[in-house]
């Protein structure tokens, strides 16, 4: 257990490093920097010294050293919380980021946490209760979970919030917390404004698992031990929740490896309709100034906390599993 | 007297028949005789089965017929549009959809609209505009109004419908430049439905070849895509796609935008189908029909391209049919956010960017219209696909 735990953090580190560096040079592949806007719009006003300002800016971001030199220092600069500074108002990107990535992390463990929660009861009640009017609802909101698009889901909610309430369902706080020190009635207002994005982001994932553990569920119970077990008198529940759920939970956790990335790439597009202030509107102003290191250490941020998502699901995985922990099934 | 033999004749002994030869010539199908039917079904080739099955689910084939039509309109969208792409009208600013009307004041007049009268809100400054329902203008329909370039090569003036004359016709409203919004969708139609086909043409070949290489040599080659496989379906896509397609250079031309977009969602869509062309790869070709190739001395790309290959391609096809629209979805978005194509080449994306200000479409509702199509044309694709999924195998 112990070796797979290490084989697997050894495993992190130069996927890591392989995405940062791939990162890096994409996001500086565009000609031009993050001054060139800015200049031309100092130019287009006529200022004389733009072009000695740019040269100043050009000196103080380190734009005039060679990528690899830029990406070693951000790189080196990593381990000491230092991203480097953000191109867009001279601020270190340390501390632009903490607070958003802080709740992004909030917002994405939230959903995780409805998708399971949601898709588990569901699931085993429509498992339970095959062609009953319940299944054919839950597959019905199930299908319409996969089929509507999220960040299009976000803007007709945004659209009849507005409309039909004459509330803003944007922003994840009441106006009055922003910037404020955390406390309670500030916890309070952040969850009651996260049930939007987290039902509009796992709406799919909740809908895919749904179908997933009732497909499982089903073939469980059509087992012959199940059967048997009815025929000695096994209480239903008892018979539900011993053997075949612990058997069809299994794929419930593994899933996560392909929910994760999943449940990040909605919540970056949702939270620039819902404008939240988490990663994803950063990052896309980021990436439209070319920005880098603001934007590398994003998306590095993303992923990190795929790769992080993924050993936690392996190792929750292995501990639900006996024959993982073991290393006997190779059976995928 | 253990001889039985005929010449120990007893007057007991069985009768047996007489000798026969049949002169009719053999028919080795005498015991089990189909019908006509049963013939059909025993004779039809693997790719005709798989038609009969789809067409048993309705909901399929009913997708398939919309999504032809869908394709069809986008090769004579100057006929259906009764306005040019870019075409604007300063005088009719955000202005509400109009409506088709068959009836004026009881009397039946064939389809007509009502003329826009525009108002501004003395508080707020808002246009409001409101229908002159004392003039019915009737449509004109197969007629020659505003001119285009087919395809960008041919002059024409040729329209199913134009407006009124001296009157207006917008179906959907209009946008902030006074654009007709039906006109738009219906252009954008053509860029938002091929980006899916060509992009899934292009990630197909990548799976094809990478997949096959993997899949057959095994060894290093299948390591290598592996790992890179795992590494990208493990990635958060959405953030890459934003990454590589703020790198195309602004000064690209929208045509190389396009291909550029397409290429980039191709690059990240890739690995599911890979994998599944090279597990199905990797226990095909221990079959014996393989290893008879390969000592027959085929090379390696006539084995895989003449023999395995067409073991499997219809669940390819059909995986390939339910990626499509993933990657229209993907293009929508990035769009959407500004990131993908850049006008004057217009997606629904492109459209939908126009409504991420919800104070103004709070106001002009109409500007989220291109949501429709596109969760139509998603949810057609998935039900094709679904049926295709199940048609794949028509022997199981």
């Amino acid at each position: 257990m112990l070796h797979f735990i290490v084989r697997r953090v050894l495993l992190m580190i130069p996927t890591l490093f392989v995405i940062s560096a791939l990162v890096y040079f994409i996001i500086d592949l565009p000609p031009g920097d993050c001054v060139t806007s800015q200049i031309e719009e100092l130019l287009a006003r006529g200022d004389p010294d733009a072009h000695q300002r740019a040269e100043e800016l050009r000196q103080l971001y380190g734009l005039n050293l060679p990528l690899w030199q830029r990406y070693l220092e951000w790189v080196a600069g990593i381990f000491r919380w230092d991203f480097g500074l953000s191109c867009q108002d001279t601020v270190p990107v340390a501390d632009l980021i903490s607070e958003r990535m802080m709740l992004t992390i909030v917002m994405e463990t939230c959903t995780i946490i409805f998708i399971w929660v949601v898709s588990f009861v569901i699931g085993v009640y429509a498992a339970t209760h095959q062609y009953r009017w319940g299944d054919y609802v839950a597959s019905f909101i199930g299908f319409i979970g996969l089929s509507i698009p999220n960040f299009l889901l976000a803007l007709v909610l945004l659209y009849v919030g507005k409309v039909y309430f004459g509330l803003s369902i944007g922003g994840l706080m009441d106006p009055e917390y922003i910037d404020q020190p955390l406390s309670w009635g500030k916890v309070v207002s952040v969850m009651q404004h996260l049930i939007i994005p987290v039902v509009v982001i796992g709406m799919s994932g909740t809908a895919g698992m749904i179908r997933r553990l009732r497909a499982n569920l089903l073939d469980e119970l059509q087992k012959q031990y199940v059967v048997t077990g009815r025929a000695k008198g096994l209480p239903p529940m008892r018979l539900l929740v011993k053997y075949p759920l612990r058997h069809a939970i299994n794929p419930f956790v593994a899933d996560i490896g392909g929910l994760l990335p999943d449940v990040i790439s909605g919540s970056v597009i949702v939270s620039v309709v819902l404008s939240l202030p988490t990663t994803g509107p950063m990052l896309l102003s980021a990436l439209k100034t070319q920005d880098v290191n603001l934007a590398a250490t994003f998306l590095l941020f993303v992923a990190a906390l795929t790769v992080v998502g993924m050993l936690i699901s392996d190792l929750a995985l292995a501990a639900l599993d006996p024959r993982i922990r073991f290393g006997a099934g190779s059976e995928k | 007297m253990t001889d039985t033999t005929p010449s120990g004749t007893t007057p007991e002994a069985p009768r047996r028949a007489p000798h026969f030869v049949s002169k009719e010539p053999w028919d080795p199908y005498v015991a089990d005789k189909l019908t006509a039917e049963q013939e059909r079904y025993y004779m039809a080739g693997q790719w005709k089965l798989m038609w009969w099955r789809f067409r048993r689910h309705r909901p399929a084939v009913v997708s398939m017929v919309f999504l032809l039509l869908m394709y069809f309109s986008t090769l004579i969208s100057e006929f259906i549009a009764p306005y040019d792409l870019h075409t604007r009208h300063s005088r009719y600013i955000f202005a509400a959809p109009q409506s088709v009307h068959l009836f004026h004041e009881g009397s039946f007049l064939g389809p007509f609209v009502y003329g826009l009268k525009m108002e501004r809100d003395p508080a707020t400054l808002q246009r409001i505009y409101s229908a002159d329902t004392t003039k019915p203008q009737p449509l004109r329909f197969f007629c020659l109004g505003e001119s285009y370039e087919f395809w960008g090569l041919i002059e024409g003036r040729f329209h199913f419908v134009c407006p009124p004359e001296d009157g207006t016709l917008f179906l959907l409203g209009t946008d902030r430049l006074g654009r007709d919004m039906f006109s738009r969708i219906v252009y954008a139609a053509r860029i938002s439905l091929t980006i899916g086909v060509i992009g899934i043409a292009l990630s197909f070949t990548l799976a094809l070849i990478l997949g096959g290489l993997a899949g057959y040599y095994g060894g290093w080659i299948d390591s290598v895509v592996q790992r890179l496989t795992e590494i990208i379906k493990s990635f958060p896509h959405l953030p890459l796609w934003l990454a590589l397609s703020a790198a195309l250079p602004v000064t690209w031309s929208p045509l190389l935008v396009y291909f550029g977009i397409t290429i980039i969602l191709a690059l990240l869509d890739w690995p599911g189908l890979g994998r599944a062309v090279r597990s199905k790869l990797l226990s095909l070709r221990e079959e014996d029909y393989a290893a008879a190739a390969q000592m027959m001395g085929a090379k390696p790309a006539r084995i895989i391209g003449r023999h395995l290959l067409p073991g499997f391609m219809s669940h390819l096809i059909a995986s390939a049919t339910l990626s499509i629209p993933s990657m229209i979805l993907a293009e929508t978005a990035l769009s959407f956010l500004g990131l993908g194509l850049r006008p004057p080449i217009t997606s629904w994306g492109v459209l939908l960017n126009e409504a991420t200000d919800i104070n103004v479409v709070a106001v002009n509702w109409w500007l989220m219209l291109p949501v429709v199509p596109v969760i139509l044309v998603i949810l057609a694709y998935q039900f094709m696909g679904d049926g295709m999924r199940d048609a794949a195998d028509p022997y199981a």
